[in-house]
């Protein structure tokens, strides 16, 4: 393992192979953990990640960075939580300081019935080792004295359920830190290359093609974020999915003045402060489906209104840096992946607005499922099969956009 | 940048006015309970285009004349096409 100071930090550039026993496409987090878990628990070295413009520009590098587990289905609680799990040792595994900072959560009630949602949500955490407990308007002041526990006179807090171990990471280290262990490993990384086609042979699929010729793979794995359509639609294949944007942003940096996580049911927005200072703002998806990741004037403004209600010092801030990443959205607000009908090709999708928190595992059970051939039992509730044998995964409310 | 819709029976407007309806659902055909009208039902209502291109949708201006309009948008520029 080389030292602190010599670690070399860069992807090693090498030269496309004619075939690789993994092709996965999209070089976002879940297609580098996959690639990463491949080597890692697998050995399976020869594989390629292709990514058509450099890592991390979908949204892992563009997300709000959230990390949380207090999810509502036994489900999906047991899913996140696995991945809130490798989190914690992540630095560690990958040897790369990713940041991590446990801040506690705050996802607030704003009337009786979010109320009991959220003391129900909390009770079921507990069922499954997840440390969420309801607080009282009091108690939540007490966590959390910066809020307007009248939300600008509005929609005062009636409680929270405080999920004590939820917090932020640096989603670029989480990037650069599988990038560099999967090629350290032997993984081939290569930026620049978009799949523009796929090899299909008897109904199975046997390779990718790319601008610089065809690639033959023993499988395939699609991660491609928001842009799933596109190549679901190269081999044939139908999935319910819509691609919607998600905005956030950030104001200029300012002294340490907020250490939790602040989520609102009622208000639809989340407010964090990042290590540097800025004060980061997450709101709902843009109404329509789209692929423009232009951002808009309406979500600034109506979602700097609605975080100055939480925390009126915000209303002096500057507003530093608006963007924008399209998300990949399910009909139940939880996660697909796993096998699909054509022999060959895997799917690691509908990761949503909710997916960075879920690399992790969402890697490490993909690799596992293209190396034994075998569905991991933590994502079978999660294939393509449950939504037309009606066996969805409801997670609106938790999925939240973070 | 706030997007712009024009209704053909209030004119430009602000998308902010409308609800945005999604691709057009084809209509229901009854089928016999069963794992085959559920798998029809998840086809009619889940399965869209999703295409990065010109996207034929729905509109319904909430906020001015209260009636649907179909209309087709670029989901790469979201430009319209049609009314827009
Ligand atoms: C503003 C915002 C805030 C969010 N906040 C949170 C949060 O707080 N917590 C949370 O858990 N989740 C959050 N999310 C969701 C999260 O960002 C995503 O679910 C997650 O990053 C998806 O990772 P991915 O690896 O599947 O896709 P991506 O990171 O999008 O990576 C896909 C990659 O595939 C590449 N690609 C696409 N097509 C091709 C092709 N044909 N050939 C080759 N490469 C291709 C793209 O260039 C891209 O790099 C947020 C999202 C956004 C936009
Ligand atoms: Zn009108």
């Amino acid at each position: 393992m080389p030292g602190l100071l010599s670690r070399d930090v860069h992807l090693p550039e090498r030269t496309l192979a004619s075939h690789y026993d993994v092709i996965v496409i999209g070089g976002g987090g879940h297609g580098l953990a996959t690639a990463y878990y491949l080597a890692k628990d697998h050995g399976v070295r020869n594989v390629a990640v292709l990514e058509r413009s450099y890592i991390g520009s979908g949204g892992t590098g563009r997300n709000t960075t959230v990390l949380r587990a207090n999810y509502k289905t036994p489900e999906t609680i047991k899913f996140y939580k696995a991945s809130f799990d490798l989190y914690r040792t992540l630095s560690a595994e990958l040897d790369y300081h990713t940041l991590r900072s446990e801040r506690g959560l705050l996802w607030m009630a704003h009337s009786e019935a979010q109320a009991n949602s959220q003391r129900e949500r909390a009770l079921q955490n507990q069922v499954y080792d997840v440390d969420t407990v309801y607080l009282n308007a009091a108690e939540v002041h007490e966590v959390c004295p910066q809020l307007d526990m009248s939300c600008g006179g509005r929609r005062p807090i009636w409680g929270a359920a405080y999920h004590l171990p939820g917090g932020i990471i640096r989603h670029d280290a989480v990037v650069w830190g599988y990038a560099t262990a999967a090629s350290r490993l032997g993984v081939q990384v290569h930026q620049g290359v978009p799949v523009t086609g796929m090899v299909m042979e008897k109904g199975r699929c046997t390779g990718v093609r790319t601008p610089s010729g065809v690639i033959s793979a023993g499988a395939v794995v699609s991660a491609v974020g928001g842009y799933v359509t596109q190549i679901t639609d190269m081999v044939g294949l139908k999935i319910p999915i819509i691609t919607h944007p998600l905005q956030a942003f950030v104001t200029q940096s300012y002294q340490p003045v907020l250490d939790r996580v602040v989520a609102s049911a009622d208000l639809h927005i989340y407010v964090s402060q990042s290590a540097r200072g800025e004060m980061l703002v997450g709101a709902e998806i843009d109404p329509y489906t789209s692929y423009s990741t232009r951002s808009t004037f309406t979500f600034a403004a109506s979602t700097a209104a609605r975080a100055i209600d939480l925390f009126p010092f915000m209303a002096k801030l500057r507003l530093l840096r608006q963007w924008t990443g399209i998300c990949d959205m399910t009909p139940d607000y939880s996660p697909l992946l796993g096998p699909t009908p054509i022999d060959g090709f895997y799917l690691s999708t509908g990761w949503g607005t909710w997916g960075f928190k879920a690399i992790p595992i969402g890697g490490k059970a993909m690799a596992e499922l293209v190396a034994t051939k075998r569905v991991p039992e933590i994502i079978a509730p999660l294939g393509l099969d449950r939504f037309a044998l009606d066996r969805c995964v409801s997670e609106r409310a938790s999925a939240g956009t973070h | 940048m706030t997007l712009k819709l024009t209704c053909p029976n209030c004119g430009p407007r602000y998308t902010t006015e409308f609800w945005f309806g999604g691709e057009p659902v084809p209509r229901a055909t009854p089928a016999a309970p069963g794992v085959d009208a559920l798998r029809a039902d998840f086809e009619r209502v889940w399965l869209r285009t999703n295409v990065a291109g010109v996207q034929s949708e729905r509109w319904f201006h909430h906020a001015g004349c209260r009636r649907w309009l179909v209309t087709e948008r670029d989901t790469r520029t979201n430009v319209f096409h049609g009314h827009g």
